[in-house]
C-alpha cells in the first residue's frame, strides 16, 4: 500500500494516522479536515475550556515537534466518495486518490428544528462552537440546558460553578439514566441539585420563545422557562451524508466488521461516524467516546495495511470518563441488561463511589466517582474476564 | 539526594508505591521483576500514576488513559503528549531509594511544585 488517505482530522483520523505510521507504512498519507483547525481534543471544550480553566494551545492533540508527513488538506469537506477508485471528491473540487482510505468523518450535534435564525442557541461539538458558547455566556445569568446526557450534564456543572442559574430540561426519567442506569443517574442528579441546579424530568420541549434572541424554552405542559443563553444537547448524527451514493453500506453510521472494514474493500472506517461490529451481541454501534476512537485506530490501521487479512483480538469494553464539579466520573462497560447494581466503596452521598453492575451476578460494568485507583482495577476485571453482553 | 521509598518486600510485582515528593515520585516493580521511578503526575492532567494500570514496561494513566513507558517515560498514548520525567532506582540493605532527577518536570496545566513559582 503505497498512499493512504484520511478523511477526518479529529482524534479518530490523527490516531489512525500515527498508527498507520507506527506499524510501518512509509508512502505519503494525507489528511483531509473540514475544519480549519489542526487535530484538537474535544473532551475539555465542555468543561476547563469552557471554564477559561485552559487555553486552546491545550487542546492541540499534536505533541510540539510531532512530525507524521502528512499532507494536510484542512478547511476542505469531503462531498463524494468514487469506491471502486477509492477517489474522494473535496469542497475544492479537486480529488483524492490513494491505496487505502480511512472515513473518520465524525458527527455533528442534533439540534431542534425551529431554532434557525435565532440568536443564544448553541450546540457544542466543536472548537468554534465552544468559543462562541463562551462568549454567549460570559454575558449571560440564566442558561437552560435542553438534553439528559452528557454534554448536557458537563455545560450545566460547568457554568453553575461560574455562578450562573441553571436549569436542566431532560425527556428521561433523570439526567444520564440510558447510560448510568436509572439509580446510579439519581445519585449523580442530586449532586448537580444540591448544587443549585434546576433538574426538569420527563419534559417534551414545544419550542422556544424570543424574537432574534432566545428568551426562553416553552414545554409541552405550558411552562415556560427564561433563558439569557440556551444549550441543546441530544445527540449527534453521524456525518455520512457524502457517503449517501456512494453504494457503501450505511447505517447508523458507516458499517464495518470488527477490524473497522467497511463493505468497500482497502476503506476501514474509525471513531464516531463508524459503527462496528460488536461480535458479542452481533450488532453494529457506534462507540461515540474518546477511547474507544484512539482504540479503533489501531485495530483499523492493522485491518487496513494488512488487507483484512489480520483479525483483531476481542474489543475492549467502552471507557469513558466526565468530569462535574468536584466529580470524577468513570464508567466502563454497559448497563443494558444488569440486573442489579451495588455500591461497593464509599457512599452515594460522600466524596465518593464505587458501583458495580451485575448480570446473573457478573459483572458487566463498573462506576466509579472519585475512586480512580479502585476503578483502574475494577475495569481491568472487567477487560480480562470479558463477558456477554448483548 | 536520595529518597528512602519503601522496602523491596512491601512492593510486589505489579505494585506501585507514591513517594509524597514535590512533586510525588511513583515507584512501580512490573510483573518482570524490574523497578522503574517516574514522576506520579500524569502530564496531562492531575491524576497520580502510581493508581493506574501497569502492563509490562508501560503505565496506563487511570483518568485519561494516557500511556507511558516507565523506562523512557514516553508518552505512548494520548491525551498525554509530553514525557514523564523518570529517576533512577536504587535498592541498598534491602529498601529501594529513589534518585531524583534534576531536569525540570512535566506538569500538567494548573499543577506547580510547591515552593516554587
Amino acid at each position: 500500500m503505497k498512499t493512504v488517505g484520511i478523511v477526518g482530522a479529529s482524534l479518530a483520523g490523527l490516531q489512525t494516522a500515527r498508527e498507520l505510521r507506527r506499524q510501518g507504512h512509509d508512502g505519503r498519507l494525507m489528511l483531509v479536515g473540514d475544519e480549519q483547525h489542526r487535530p484538537y481534543d474535544r473532551p475539555p471544550l465542555s468543561k476547563d475550556f469552557l471554564a477559561g480553566k485552559t487555553g486552546e494551545a491545550d487542546l492541540a492533540l499534536e505533541a510540539e515537534g510531532e512530525d507524521l508527513g502528512i499532507e494536510w488538506r484542512l478547511g476542505t469537506t469531503a462531498t463524494g466518495l468514487d469506491v471502486a477508485a477509492r477517489r474522494v471528491e473535496l469542497s475544492d473540487g479537486t480529488t483524492l486518490q490513494a491505496d487505502g482510505l480511512v472515513i473518520a468523518t465524525g458527527a455533528t450535534a442534533r439540534s431542534l428544528p425551529g431554532v434557525a435564525g435565532l440568536d443564544g442557541i448553541h450546540t457544542l461539538r466543536t472548537l468554534d462552537d465552544a468559543r462562541a458558547l463562551r462568549d454567549d455566556l460570559s454575558k449571560a445569568r440564566r442558561l437552560v440546558v435542553i438534553g439528559g446526557g452528557f454534554i448536557g450534564a458537563e455545560v450545566a456543572a460547568t457554568m453553575r460553578s461560574l455562578g450562573l442559574d441553571v436549569t436542566l430540561v431532560t425527556s428521561g426519567p433523570v439526567p444520564l439514566a440510558e447510560v448510568l442506569g436509572r439509580q446510579m443517574a439519581e445519585a449523580i442528579a442530586a449532586r448537580h441539585e444540591e448544587r443549585g441546579i434546576r433538574i426538569i424530568r420527563g419534559a417534551s420541549v414545544t419550542g422556544l420563545t424570543g424574537t432574534g434572541r432566545a428568551d426562553g424554552v416553552l414545554l409541552a405542559d405550558g411552562r415556560h422557562l427564561p433563558a439569557d443563553v440556551v444549550v441543546i444537547g441530544i445527540g449527534v448524527i453521524p456525518n455520512t451524508g457524502w457517503l449517501r451514493e456512494s453504494g457503501i453500506e450505511l447505517g447508523d453510521g458507516v458499517i464495518c466488521d470488527e477490524g473497522g472494514a467497511t463493505s468497500a474493500a482497502g476503506i476501514v472506517a474509525v471513531g464516531d461516524c463508524a459503527a462496528w461490529l460488536d461480535p458479542a451481541s452481533g450488532r453494529h454501534h457506534r462507540a461515540g467516546h474518546w477511547t474507544g476512537a484512539r482504540q479503533q485506530a489501531a485495530v483499523a490501521a492493522v485491518t487496513l495495511l494488512s488487507g483484512g487479512e489480520v483479525r483483531p483480538g476481542p474489543q475492549r469494553p467502552t471507557y469513558f470518563w466526565s468530569d462535574q464539579y468536584d466529580m470524577r466520573i468513570q464508567f466502563s462497560g454497559r448497563t443494558q441488561r444488569m440486573d442489579s447494581v451495588s455500591v461497593e466503596d464509599g457512599d452515594v452521598t460522600g466524596d465518593g463511589f464505587l458501583a458495580v453492575y451485575r448480570r446473573d451476578d457478573r459483572p458487566v460494568a463498573v462506576l466509579g466517582v472519585n475512586r480512580l485507583r479502585l476503578f483502574s482495577r475494577r475495569r481491568r476485571l472487567l477487560e480480562t474476564e470479558p463477558v456477554q453482553v448483548g | 539526594m536520595k529518597i528512602l521509598a519503601c522496602p523491596l518486600a512491601a512492593l510486589p510485582p505489579g505494585e506501585a508505591f507514591r513517594i509524597e515528593a514535590e512533586p510525588p515520585i511513583a515507584v512501580f516493580h512490573t510483573e518482570d521483576g524490574e523497578l522503574h521511578a517516574i514522576d506520579d503526575t500524569c502530564t496531562h492532567q492531575d491524576a497520580s500514576l502510581a493508581d493506574g494500570w501497569l502492563e509490562g514496561c508501560e503505565i496506563e494513566c487511570p483518568l485519561h488513559a494516557s500511556r507511558f513507558d516507565l523506562r523512557t517515560g514516553r508518552a505512548d498514548a494520548p491525551p498525554a503528549k509530553l514525557p514523564v520525567r523518570t529517576h533512577q532506582v536504587a535498592v541498598e540493605d534491602g529498601d529501594i531509594y529513589v534518585l531524583p532527577s534534576d531536569t525540570p518536570p512535566n506538569l500538567p496545566p494548573g499543577v506547580t511544585v510547591k515552593g516554587t513559582t
